[in-house]
C-alpha cells in the first residue's frame, strides 16, 4: 500500500501514553475497590456517538495560481477533492477579481465519515495591482463566523450548529529560496489574526535540502520578525506536554511539499510521485519532501486541535468583537425589540 | 461575496468521494476522546426521594465508595437541596461526579410545596449555564457544567401504586430533567408483588402522562440491550455498602435471618442493571439530552419570555447586541458606584483615624501636663527640705561660733580644768 514513510508517532498525541495522572481526591480508592464501577466506559459511547454524528472539516487554500493548490488537497485526502477535478472549465483563466469557491464532500473511512469542505481562492496574488487582495478573503471568513453566530443566538435553534467556519488556512509560498514577498507578509499578518494558518512551500521539488533548510529559516525568522503566529501558535499550548510537541513542529514549518496524483512503481512498489529524467520523487517519503509531515500534523494527530483553536479561540474574539459593536447600523429598530429590551434591562435590576 | 457552491448534487449537498489510499482521518474519534480525557468529564445526578429510601447507599454502591455524611434527620421544614461533588478516577478517565440530594423530601405535613425547590434548584443551574453562554467573553471549554443530567426518583416500595407525591413531582420534572424512577429497598417486597408493582407504576405514569427517560435505540450497537431494559422500567434495587461472604467471594449484600440479599445478582435485584444503564451505556447520552433537549427548552422559554423573537434576521443580534450594551453599561454604572461608595469609605476612615490621633494627642497633652506639675511640687517639695535644711545647717554653725567663742573667755578667765570640764560639758551638750 502507499503508506511506506509513516511519520513517527512520537509526534502525534494519539499514541502517546495519556497524561501522568494525579491520585484521585476524594474517596476513589476506598478500602475494597476492587468492583469496576465502569466510569471509563464513557470514553466508547463518545467514540460511539463522534462516529455516528460524522466530523467536518473546512480547508481553506489560498495561494498564486500554478503553485500545485489543487494536486496538493487531492494527495492529502487521496482523492478528486478539488475544485478543478469537480469543474471541468474549458480554459484556465484567471479570474478579475478573487473568487471564493467552496466545494463539500462526504468522505469515509474505517466508519468515520467526514464531510470535507475545500475552499478555494482563484485570483489570489494573481493580478498586477494585488492591492487588498486578502478583503474577499477576510470577508468570507468573517462571514462564516456571522453565519454561526446568527444560529447560535437564535432562540430556536438547531440541535447541532452546522459548522462553516474556516479551520484551516493553507497559503502556499513559491519556492523563490530567498524570503517571504511583501504579499505573503501582508496576508499572512492580516489574517493569522483571525483563523489558523498553515504555511507551505509549494513545488519543493525544485530546492535542494541545502536550499529549503535555509530558506525554512529565512522564511521562520520573517514570521517572528513581523509577529505572526501561525499554527500552531506558541500561546495557545495547554501544557508542557503540548508545548514539548508543538516545539518540535514549529522548528519544522513551513513544510516544503510536492503533491502528486500519479503513481509510479519504485522499488516494487506502486508510489505516489513525479517522475523526471534524474529520479522519481516520492510524495510521501520524508527524505525527498514534508508531505507526510503535514499530512500527518493537519490529518492524524492535530485535527481535532485545530478546530478547537477555531471554535475556542478565533470564534469567540469575533464574538466579542461583533458584540461590542456600537449600533452603526442605518435602521432604526423596530419598536418591539426596544420595549422587549427595556423589559430585560428592569428584570435585571 | 459569498461563496459560490459547485457541485451540489440534489439532496445532501455534498458528493460522496471515493478514497484511494489511507488517508488517516479514522483517527478523529480518538483524537476527540484524548482531548475529553485530558479535560476530565462531569455528570450530575439528582436523587429524589423520601428520606430513608436509601438514596445516600445506593450512590455509594453505585460508584463504589463512601461519599458523605450521617443520615439526615426527618424534621426539616421544607425540602432543601444538598450538593457534594467528587472527584472520582478509573484508570485514566477523571469524573467530576456531583450528587444532590432531596433533604426532607416528603417529611412535611403539608407536601404542596416541596416539588418547588427541586424545580428552582434544576432551572437555576440552567440559568447558570445560560448566563455563562450568554456573557460577552466567555468561558464555555472550561465552564464547569452544574446541569443535572440524571434524575434518580426513588419510589418507595409500597407494592401498591404511585404516591400522589411522586406523580405530581414527576409531572414538574420531566420536561426539565432525564428522570429515571427506581423503586428502592425492593429487598420488602417479594417477586409476584414486584411485577405487579411495577405494571402499575408504568401504567400510572403513562395515563398522567409523565415522559420518564427512555434509553436511546437508535445506535444499532446499543439499541438491543436498551430496548430490553427500557422494558424492565422502574428498576427494583437494593443498595448495600457492606460486604458478605458467599461462597469464596465477598460480595455486596444485605444479610437477613432468612437469607442474604447480593446486591449484584440480578435474580435478587435490579441494580447491576440500573448501573449498567446509567453509567456504563447510557451516561454520554444522558448528557447530551440534558443539553441539546432540556437545556434548550429551558433557554428558549427563557428568552421568550424576556420578549426576544426570532421575527428577522436583522432583529437578533441588535436586539442582543443592544441588551449587551444595556448590560455593559449597567455593568458600568455599578463599577461607578461602588468606586465612589469606595471613596467614601475611605474618606470616612481617614476622618475616622484623625479623630482618633487628636483624641490621643489631646491625652497625651494632658498627661504631660500632669506629669509637669508633678514635677513642680516635687521640686518645690526638694527646695523647702533643702532651706530647712540650710537652715538647721545655719543655725548649728551659729551655735556652734557662739560655742567656740564661750570656750575662748572662758579659758581666758580661769583654771583649765574647770573649763576643760566645761569644754567637754559643752562638747557633749553639742552632740
Amino acid at each position: 500500500h502507499v503508506d511506506t514513510a509513516e511519520v513517527n508517532p512520537s509526534h502525534s498525541n494519539m499514541s502517546a501514553p495519556p497524561h501522568p495522572q494525579p491520585p484521585a481526591k476524594g474517596a476513589s480508592h476506598a478500602a475494597g475497590d476492587f468492583s469496576y464501577v465502569g466510569i471509563d466506559a464513557i470514553l466508547e459511547q463518545m467514540r460511539r456517538k463522534a462516529m455516528k454524528q460524522g466530523f467536518e472539516l473546512n480547508i481553506m487554500i489560498v495561494g498564486q495560481s500554478g503553485l500545485g493548490k489543487s494536486t496538493l488537497m487531492n494527495t492529502l485526502f487521496k482523492s478528486k477533492v478539488s475544485r478543478k477535478s469537480v469543474v471541468s472549465t474549458p480554459e484556465e483563466r484567471i479570474p478579475k477579481t478573487i473568487e471564493i469557491k467552496s466545494i463539500s464532500h462526504d468522505i469515509e473511512e474505517k466508519g468515520v465519515r467526514m464531510k470535507l469542505t475545500v475552499i478555494d481562492t482563484p485570483g489570489f496574488g494573481d493580478h498586477i495591482n494585488n492591492e487588498n487582495c486578502w478583503q474577499p478573503i477576510m470577508k468570507f471568513i468573517n462571514d462564516q463566523y456571522e453565519q454561526y453566530l446568527q444560529e447560535e443566538i437564535n432562540i430556536d435553534r438547531k440541535k447541532r450548529i452546522p459548522d462553516s467556519r474556516v479551520h484551516c488556512c493553507m497559503y502556499f509560498i513559491p519556492p523563490t529560496g530567498h524570503c517571504l514577498r511583501p504579499l505573503d507578509v501582508e496576508f499572512m499578518s492580516r489574517l493569522s489574526k483571525v483563523v489558523n494558518i498553515v504555511p507551505v512551500i509549494a513545488k519543493a521539488d525544485t530546492l535542494t535540502l541545502e536550499e529549503r533548510d535555509f530558506f525554512k529559516q529565512t522564511i521562520r525568522e520573517e514570521l517572528r520578525a513581523n509577529g505572526i503566529d501561525v499554527y500552531p501558535q506558541k500561546e495557545f499550548d495547554e501544557d508542557s506536554d503540548d508545548r514539548m510537541i508543538n516545539d518540535k513542529i514549529r522548528e519544522m514549518i513551513p513544510f516544503a511539499v510536492v503533491g502528486s496524483n500519479q503513481e509510479y512503481q519504485v522499488n516494487g512498489k506502486r508510489l505516489l510521485g513525479r517522475k523526471t529524467k534524474w529520479g522519481t520523487i516520492e510524495v510521501e517519503n520524508i527524505a525527498h519532501c514534508e508531505f507526510a509531515h503535514l499530512r500527518d500534523l493537519l490529518i492524524r494527530t492535530h485535527m481535532q486541535n485545530i478546530k478547537d483553536i477555531t471554535s475556542s479561540i478565533h470564534y469567540e474574539v469575533y464574538r466579542v468583537r461583533r458584540l461590542n459593536e456600537t449600533n452603526g447600523q442605518p435602521n432604526a429598530q423596530p419598536p418591539n425589540t426596544l420595549d422587549s429590551n427595556i423589559k430585560y434591562i428592569m428584570i435585571h435590576t | 461575496m459569498a461563496a459560490t457552491e459547485i457541485a451540489r448534487q440534489a439532496g445532501e449537498g455534498a458528493r460522496a468521494v471515493p478514497l484511494a489510499g489511507h488517508v488517516g482521518f479514522d483517527s478523529m474519534p480518538d483524537q476527540l476522546v484524548n482531548k475529553s480525557v485530558n479535560h476530565g468529564f462531569c455528570f450530575n445526578i439528582l436523587c429524589v426521594g423520601e428520606t430513608g429510601l436509601g438514596k445516600s447507599t445506593l450512590m455509594d454502591t453505585l460508584f463504589n465508595t463512601k461519599f458523605e455524611g450521617e443520615p439526615t434527620q426527618h424534621n426539616q421544614p421544607g425540602v432543601q437541596l444538598k450538593s457534594n461533588t467528587y472527584e472520582l478516577q478509573e484508570s485514566n478517565v477523571r469524573l467530576k461526579l456531583t450528587v444532590v440530594n432531596t433533604v426532607g423530601f416528603g417529611d412535611q405535613i403539608n407536601k404542596e410545596d416541596s416539588y418547588k425547590s427541586i424545580v428552582e434548584f434544576i432551572d437555576t443551574q440552567f440559568e447558570a449555564y445560560l448566563q455563562e453562554e450568554l456573557k460577552i467573553k466567555r468561558t464555555l471549554h472550561s465552564y464547569h457544567d452544574t446541569r443535572i443530567h440524571a434524575c434518580l426518583y426513588f419510589i418507595a416500595p409500597t407494592g401498591h401504586s404511585l404516591k400522589s407525591l411522586d406523580l405530581v413531582t414527576m409531572k414538574k420534572l420531566d420536561s426539565k430533567v432525564n428522570i429515571i424512577p427506581i423503586i428502592a429497598k425492593s429487598d420488602a417486597i417479594s417477586k409476584s408483588e414486584l411485577t405487579k408493582f411495577k405494571i402499575k407504576i408504568t401504567s400510572e405514569l403513562v395515563s398522567n402522562g409523565v415522559q420518564i427517560y427512555q434509553f436511546p435505540t437508535d445506535d444499532e450497537t446499543v439499541a438491543e440491550i436498551n430496548s430490553t431494559m427500557n422494558g424492565h422500567l422502574p428498576f427494583a434495587v437494593v443498595g448495600s455498602t457492606e460486604e458478605v461472604k458467599i461462597g469464596n467471594k465477598m460480595v455486596k449484600a444485605r444479610q437477613y435471618p432468612w437469607g442474604t440479599v447480593q446486591v449484584e445478582n440480578e435474580n435478587h435485584c435490579d441494580f447491576v442493571k440500573l448501573r449498567e444503564m446509567l453509567i456504563r451505556v447510557n451516561m454520554e447520552d444522558l448528557r447530551e439530552q440534558t443539553h441539546t433537549r432540556h437545556y434548550e427548552l429551558y433557554r428558549r422559554c427563557k428568552l421568550e419570555e424576556m420578549g426576544f423573537k426570532d421575527t428577522d434576521p436583522d432583529c437578533k443580534p441588535f436586539s442582543l447586541q443592544e441588551t449587551y450594551e444595556a448590560k455593559r453599561n449597567e455593568f458600568m454604572g455599578d463599577l461607578q458606584k461602588k468606586e465612589e461608595e469606595m471613596r467614601q469609605m475611605f474618606v470616612q476612615r481617614v476622618k475616622e483615624k484623625e479623630a482618633e490621633l487628636k483624641e490621643a494627642e489631646k491625652e497625651l497633652h494632658e498627661k504631660f501636663d500632669r506629669l509637669k506639675k508633678l514635677h513642680q511640687d516635687e521640686k518645690k517639695k526638694l527646695e523647702d527640705k533643702k532651706k530647712s535644711l540650710d537652715d538647721e545647717l545655719n543655725g548649728f554653725k551659729q551655735k556652734k561660733t557662739a560655742a567656740e567663742l564661750l570656750q575662748s573667755q572662758a579659758q581666758q578667765a580661769g583654771g583649765s580644768t574647770t573649763l576643760k570640764r566645761d569644754k567637754e560639758r559643752k562638747n557633749i551638750r553639742l552632740q
